[in-house]
């Protein structure tokens, strides 16, 4: 066992479980129980629960903080109201992307950004690095669990376990209350394309609550799901993965990224390059591809146009609820119309595939 | 502990071999299976195609990974299991049975000596597991 491997709080009642444990961005994580597609599929029909402990939290708070975070991020945090979430990224002044990341407003002056854990150091070194004066940041990653309700029964089931009516929550809106006992931050938010919610508590209670809500969940068939049906359901939604689809060396604009990005709201770390890449119209974008000739595409396979390269798939898999071979790639813009008939290099032979909308399979979040 | 069938014979890479009338039948193990994860593609020879032994045959994808497929035997496809284009998990559900992929002409029949036996496959794969 690698014991430079960090634990989540949830660690042995995965393994109590019987889930298959691996190494992710510095984590021992369970990447299934009982296996990929089973687990994507009870999220579709039912409720899953997911350890993302290991997901980074900061806080921001003080005079400054709102200055720090408008700098800091491409969206505009001043149009955030208390109780929202906003997604967004973290840019370097040439554009590329340190890491994308919720923004919770908690208080007028105080705020919670919920990183990529692999990314943790990196973004902490980022953040305190270019915050403004007036903003005292701190890092309780390590004092906070995470566990993401999702799925059609997840309304249901949180809200039976809550002190407060869940039901009024919005999407990308948050509340503070309990659940099964435990003092939570409940936000209406996910990255599976279901609805469902992302339950943040102390350290101490996760293991509480996660018993909690597979225990109450049990006569509706919800079951724990690891990373790799995370991973398959998000790409079904053409979810961008922090180190797969977006890195250092990607733009928002070429991924897809251009609606978290407000040049209005004033300077921001980045803004000059990414408007130099606006106002030129992005070289490549990350686009959708589903094969057209069975195969399975994967992260670094070659796109081609005609047998010359053109790009790269950044995600790929076969996507259990559209049962297709799909993937997200990075493809030469005169070649990322809808529709535009390209091929993926697997083992040295051009497999057709096809650039189709996104996302691959319907959205089913809360709207309103 | 997984199903091992004892009139089959193994590859260190986890596939089985059985005889058929001169022929013989390949596919991979339920151990191997459970250690890939639900399968979602298979990609194998077309009949008329040569295989050696130990060299890669083909290839079977789970949602996480990519794994060759390995020839127990040197010889002839003659029969390929279609079916497992459009229902890649029947590796996961019928290892042993309809989950097959190839049926061979040996070669060199000698081959098959060679060749793991159920309790020299099982003992590797216990090893395996440590």
């Amino acid at each position: 066992m690698d014991t430079s491997l960090k634990r989540t709080p949830l660690f042995t009642a995965h393994v109590e479980a019987g889930a298959r444990m691996v190494p992710f961005g510095g984590w021992e994580m369970p990447v299934q129980y009982t296996g990929i597609v089973e687990e994507h599929r009870t999220v579709r029909a039912a409720a899953g629960c997911f350890d993302v402990s290991h997901m980074g939290e900061f806080e921001v708070e003080g005079p400054g903080a709102l200055a720090a975070l408008q700098r800091l991020t491409t969206n505009d945090v001043a149009a955030l109201e208390i109780g929202q979430v906003q997604y967004s990224v973290l840019c370097h002044p040439h554009g590329g992307i340190v890491d994308d990341l919720t923004v919770y407003r908690l208080a007028a002056e105080r705020f919670m950004i919920t990183v990529n854990a692999s990314n943790i150091a990196k973004d902490w070194a980022h953040v305190t690095t270019n915050g403004d004066a007036g903003a005292r940041w701190r890092n309780v990653s390590d004092d906070t669990g995470l566990i993401a309700v999702q799925g059609p029964r997840a309304e249901a089931l949180v809200g039976r376990l809550a002190d407060l009516d869940v039901t009024r929550l919005g999407y990308y809106r948050f509340a503070a209350g309990k659940v099964a006992g435990a003092g939570a931050l409940i936000s209406r938010t996910g990255y599976t394309g279901e609805d469902g919610f992302e339950l943040y508590v102390a350290a101490p209670d996760t293991l509480r609550l996660w018993k909690a809500l597979l225990e109450a969940g049990r006569a509706e068939h919800v079951a724990p799901i690891g990373l790799g049906a995370r991973d398959t359901l998000r790409l079904e939604m053409r979810y961008a993965l922090y180190g797969n689809d977006i890195d250092d060396t990607t733009n928002p604009l070429e991924a897809g990224l251009g609606w978290v990005v407000k040049p209005a709201k004033g300077d921001f770390i980045g803004r000059e390059a990414i408007e130099r890449v606006r106002a030129a119209g992005p070289a490549r974008r990350l686009v959708g591809l589903e094969m057209t000739e069975r195969a399975v595409p994967r992260h670094g396979y070659p796109v081609l146009k005609d047998g010359t390269a053109t790009g790269v798939v950044t995600s790929g898999s076969y996507g259990p609820s559209v049962d297709r071979y799909i993937a997200m790639a990075y493809v030469a813009t005169p070649h990322a119309a809808l529709g535009t008939e390209l091929a993926v290099e697997i083992r040295g032979q051009a497999r057709a595939a096809r650039v189709v909308k996104t996302p691959f399979h319907p959205s089913r979040v809360k709207k309103g | 502990m997984s199903n091992v069938p004892a009139d089959l014979r193994y590859t260190r890479e986890h596939e089985w071999a059985k005889q058929e009338a001169g022929r013989v039948r390949v596919g991979i193990t339920a151990f191997a299976q459970e250690q890939l994860g639900d399968v979602v593609f298979v990609e194998l020879p077309k009949t008329g195609a040569r295989v050696r032994a130990h060299q890669t045959f083909g290839v079977v994808e789970s949602v996480k990974a990519v794994s060759d497929l390995f020839a127990p035997m040197s010889g002839e496809v003659v029969e390929t299991n279609a079916e497992l284009g459009q229902k890649p998990e029947t590796v996961n559900q019928d290892p042993y049975g309809k989950g097959w992929m190839i049926v061979v002409t040996p070669a060199d029949p000698k081959e098959w000596d060679q060749l793991l036996t159920a309790a020299q496959y099982e003992e590797f794969i216990a090893q395996a597991g440590r």
